[in-house]
């Protein structure tokens, strides 16, 4: 049943925030806070109790599960589960939901209660996403995250927020529905084989089927990830919706939005189909390395800082496309440690670039530069994440990216040789993000007060995590190692299966 | 006939009864309020004795009409939609001086026509039911006299309508030549034996799909349904965008089934083109709208059209399909329909988009609802609007119509566009300018109008999130029409 709370919660919440609106702003804010910290205890409790079910071999054994008949007439069930992989998603969905709030605690003045709603209900729709394993489920909160960030950016976003919020919606809405189809396609093979129709994950796992079909339905799948993660060259949308986006629905975005993508593509589009990803993955793994080059080049073009970091998460996102399609144990957890750890760093990247433009109303790099003499804890702060986001040891970012090279490493040297370039690349667009805004000399005499303690709190806790996750990684590794695993091991069967 | 006959028959009775009752009333006692009681009582009690009839049910009556449990559901359906345009007509027209009584009974003799086709086994029942609604409608359209639009809109529907009845007719007289009988149930028993269809009986099918397709305004028949969807007052249009169309559906898809018409491939075929150019008609058409009525109207075109794919995944999966997108579709229409009509008084429709502007903060409720319906039409999950589409799209991939289904896909994107062009146009800032001689009084929302788009919000919602007993009423009604 926790599972269901985490997710009731947020929706109430939400709706409680949107009502108590007209008795005041602050209320939105404490409700939303206050909701996400129950859940956040809520998690802490699953992993503290569930601890030593993470080690041991459980395979298809969740650590919480719950499933009920929601429609019938297709074999669709509500069925939440957890396992040490959504766990880890489910940890970093709460965290950077509660600093995504903390951050729009000033920036936003105007329909807050709203606001809060929608906010709310994306984080909702994402521990869905993260906790469905029913097909049409996890479609549905696929979709639930969609409507209230549209809101978001449309709304409270910056000058071209329309245009942003429309392109954002139809790119990603275009790519559901194709997942949409093969869903179906994939439910009625696997009907016409065993007379059950069906939408549970576990019971379509192992359906075998034409490799063509196979194939097709794959992409179906990936179509919808490879929009959300995003690779090149489905990453129109991310530049112009992270821009205007404001502070707390960039935070959402990049931190986890981008996620379910990757998280989309480990559970479901590989273990699914097997053999096709297999004989996909060379195309997949092609993609992931020109995102990461791609995104490094492009990030080290622009002038606006918000620009600058949104193009940094296609380049970080590759090794995670690149890790996903190696698909052996050390590229996997090298996946799963760069999403994680580039949620945190983006996060508060985005986090530091919003409270920026909010004191000095621009986010144009050729205006800054010398901020350090006035805002001395930006400077520092933002150099540390900067730093954690270029991947130098003892960052999580560091142990993803390291991961992830050294799994494809097995699977394609000379991918894997370019891919590190990626590493060389970030360097340069994050140390250059440093020295244009802060180092320097002052372009325009801005004056300016400097980070609040509110904000000094959260980036602490976000920086408490990026080196806890860079110098102790174990626990991460162990929580996602044994769901890997067996997402891997079953992968392995089937596709002996079929090629025999 | 028998007593069991009258009973099977009493929803169209007691339809028929309050259309006197009102146009007696309208006689004797001008009185707005009390019509409008009186009719919602009509259709109330109309639908209550669904119960009734769902007791005798299915059962021939006369050679005319068929009373199963599929006429009980389509009935129900159309009477429902009655109810919901009744109550939204009397908020319309209390905007509006002079004789409105005579709008109520229209409203019933229409009503009573959608019901006869939803029930017809028999062409001139067919035919019968269809004058009864679109003679009714040629008035309905045109009531606000004091404006020239409604007036032309009646015109314009009165003379193509006619036309299309003339071809409708015409076919039917080719299938009565061919196999000498009107009923559905004989043509279907003749044809059993022969693999395609004789081609005069195709060329009368095809006839009587061109009628039909002009009531559905399906493409390339739908040339009037922008300006009649214009000129109408606003709770007419929602009558007709649902209730004219749902019979028809109801009608088209019993006929089809029972005569087995997709054996024919060239009538397949014929379908399938017309699917697809009404959903690429439809929404590129409405992507160049600015003015509200008439993009609801391309839009619904193309969900006409989308409607049709399912139609055209044969197998009882379609069956069920069509039906429940038809019922989603009834009420994110009606919702849509309906808030367009609380905004709107005879003479001064809220029709421009620029009427929506920053309406979320002004008005957030109404906003709200008809964010909530656009978002059903676009097939976003939590509203019924999304699960038809499921339905739409699981028939489809069942039938593997691939092609179909890709183009559905195609257009529910492009679909995406104008939807959210609209919900940003409401969600914008800036204060909507009150224009002259415009009261907030005037635009007060009635407690019964919010009561119906309350409602209608709840059925979008439930039908969103639990489908189940919906699905399990229409496959009970779905599996005695296969039987029949």
């Amino acid at each position: 049943m926790i599972l269901v709370w985490l997710i009731v919660l947020l929706l109430v919440a939400g709706l409680v925030a949107w009502l108590l609106d007209r008795h005041g702003s602050q209320w939105p804010r404490w409700i939303a806070l206050g909701a996400l910290a129950i859940d956040l205890i809520l998690a802490l409790i699953l992993w503290a109790e569930r601890e030593a079910h993470l080690s041991i071999s459980n395979q298809g054994v969740w650590l919480a599960d719950l499933s009920a008949p929601w429609i019938p007439r297709f074999g669709i069930t509500f069925h939440l589960a957890l396992d040490g992989l959504s766990l880890l998603l489910v940890l970093l969905t709460i965290f950077l939901g509660i600093t995504a709030v903390v951050a729009s605690w000033t920036e936003i003045r105007e329909r807050t209660g709203f606001f809060y709603f929608n906010l709310l209900w994306v984080l909702a729709g994402v521990l869905g996403v993260f906790l469905a394993m029913d097909l049409f489920l996890f479609f549905v909160f696929w979709e639930v995250m969609l409507v209230p960030m549209y809101f978001l950016i449309s709304v409270w976003g910056h000058e071209h927020r329309v245009y942003a919020a429309v392109k954002f919606f139809l790119f990603t809405q275009a790519g559901s529905l194709l997942m949409l189809i093969a869903m179906l396609g994939l439910t009625f093979i696997h009907a016409q084989q065993t007379g059950v129709v069906t939408f549970d994950y576990q019971q379509l796992l192992g359906t075998t089927m034409d490799q063509t079909v196979a194939l097709w339905l794959m992409l179906g799948f990936f179509a919808a990830f490879a929009v959300k993660l995003p690779a090149v060259p489905f990453h129109a949308w991310l530049p112009d919706a992270h821009t205007e986006a404001p502070t707390g629905g960039s935070v959402i975005l990049a931190g986890l939005l981008l996620k379910t993508g990757a998280y989309g593509l480990i559970r479901f589009a590989v273990p699914l189909f097997p053999a096709a990803a297999q004989a996909f993955a060379p195309v997949a793994m092609a993609l992931g390395v020109v995102g990461i080059l791609y995104g490094a080049l492009l990030a080290f073009a622009q002038t606006d800082l918000k620009r600058l970091v949104a193009y940094s998460s296609v380049s970080h996102l590759g090794f995670v496309l690149l890790g996903i399609f190696s698909w052996n144990a050390i590229a996997l957890e090298g996946a799963v440690m760069q999403m994680l750890a580039h949620g945190i760093t983006t996060g508060a990247l985005f986090i530091l670039v919003g409270a920026l433009q909010e004191r000095l109303g621009t986010r144009d790099m050729r205006r800054m530069g010398g901020l350090w003499a006035i805002l001395p804890r930006f400077g520092a702060i933002t150099l540390v994440f900067a730093i954690a986001s270029l991947g130098l040891p003892g960052s999580g970012n560091f142990i993803g990216e390291f991961l992830v090279l050294l799994g494809s490493y097995r699977v394609n040297v000379l991918m894997t040789l370019f891919a590190a370039l990626g590493l060389v690349a970030a360097v340069i667009y994050s140390l250059a993000l440093i020295q244009r805004t802060f180092h320097g000399s002052a372009n325009e005499s801005w004056t300016a007060p400097d980070l609040s303690t509110r904000y000094l709190v959260t980036l602490s806790a976000m920086i408490a995590v990026q080196v806890w996750l860079g110098l102790y990684p174990q626990p991460v590794l162990d929580a996602a190692g044994q769901t890997l695993q067996n997402l891997r091991g079953f992968g392995e069967v089937i596709a002996v299966v079929s090629k025999g | 006939m028998t007593l069991e006959d009258f009973i099977a028959l009493l929803p169209l009775l007691v339809t028929a009864l309050s259309s006197l009752v009102v146009l007696l009333l309208a006689a004797f006692h001008r009185d707005h309020a009390l019509v409008a009681v009186v009719t919602s009582l009509g259709l109330t009690v109309a639908f209550l004795t669904l119960l009734v009839a769902a007791g005798v049910a299915p059962r021939p009556v006369t050679p005319l009409l068929i009373m199963d449990s599929y006429a009980l559901f389509y009935a129900g359906l159309i009477l429902v939609a009655s109810l919901a345009v009744t109550i939204l007509s009397y908020g319309y027209l209390e905007k509006q001086e002079g004789q409105r009584e005579e709008f109520y009974a229209l409203l019933l003799f229409a009503t009573l026509g959608a019901m006869t086709l939803a029930a017809a086994s028999h062409f001139a029942s067919f035919f019968l039911g269809l004058e009864l609604l679109s003679v009714s409608l040629y008035v309905l359209i045109a009531y606000i006299r004091t404006d020239g639009r409604p007036l032309e809109a009646g015109i314009k529907y009165l003379i193509l309508s006619g036309t299309s009845s003339a071809f409708l007719l015409f076919g039917m007289a080719l299938i009565y030549f061919q196999s000498g009988t009107m009923e559905f149930a004989r043509t279907a028993a003749l044809l059993a034996g022969s693999v395609e269809f004789p081609s005069t009986f195709l060329v009368g099918l095809v006839m009587i799909m061109t009628g039909v397709g002009f009531k559905l305004a399906v493409v390339p028949f739908h040339m009037w349904a922008p300006d009649v969807y214009q000129g109408a007052p606003a709770p007419v249009t929602a009558f007709v965008a649902t209730v004219s169309k749902g019979a028809m559906v109801a009608l088209l898809l019993r006929y089809f089934v029972e005569i087995a018409a997709f054996r024919s491939e060239m009538l397949w075929w014929a379908m399938a083109g017309i699917a697809t150019l009404s959903m690429f008609a439809g929404n590129l058409l409405a992507l160049l709208q600015s003015n509200i009525k008439r993009l609801l109207a391309y839009s619904s075109i193309a969900h006409l059209g989308y409607l049709l794919v399912a139609f055209l995944a044969a197998g009882p999966l379609a069956v069920e399909a069509v039906t429940f997108y038809l019922t989603a579709y009834f009420i994110t229409t009606l919702g849509a329909f309906g808030v367009v009509s609380v905004l709107s008084k005879p003479g001064d429709e809220a029709e421009a988009i620029d009427d929506y502007r920053s309406l979320f903060w002004t008005r957030p409720w109404v906003a709200g609802v008809f964010t909530v319906m656009l978002l059903s039409l676009a097939g976003i999950p939590l509203t019924a609007g999304f699960v038809g589409k499921f339905y739409v799209i699981a028939a489809g991939v069942d039938s593997s119509l691939w092609v179909l289904i890709v183009l559905l896909v195609v257009n529910s994107v492009i679909g995406l566009f104008y939807y959210l062009r609209v919900i940003v146009i409401m969600a914008a800032d800036g204060r909507r300018d009150v224009r002259p001689g415009e009261t907030t009084q005037a635009l007060q929302v009635s407690y019964a109008d919010g009561l119906v788009l309350a409602a209608l919000s709840g059925c979008l919602f439930w039908l969103g999130l639990y489908p189940a007993p919906l699905i399990r009423l229409i496959q009970t009604m779905q599996k005695g029409l296969i039987g029949t």
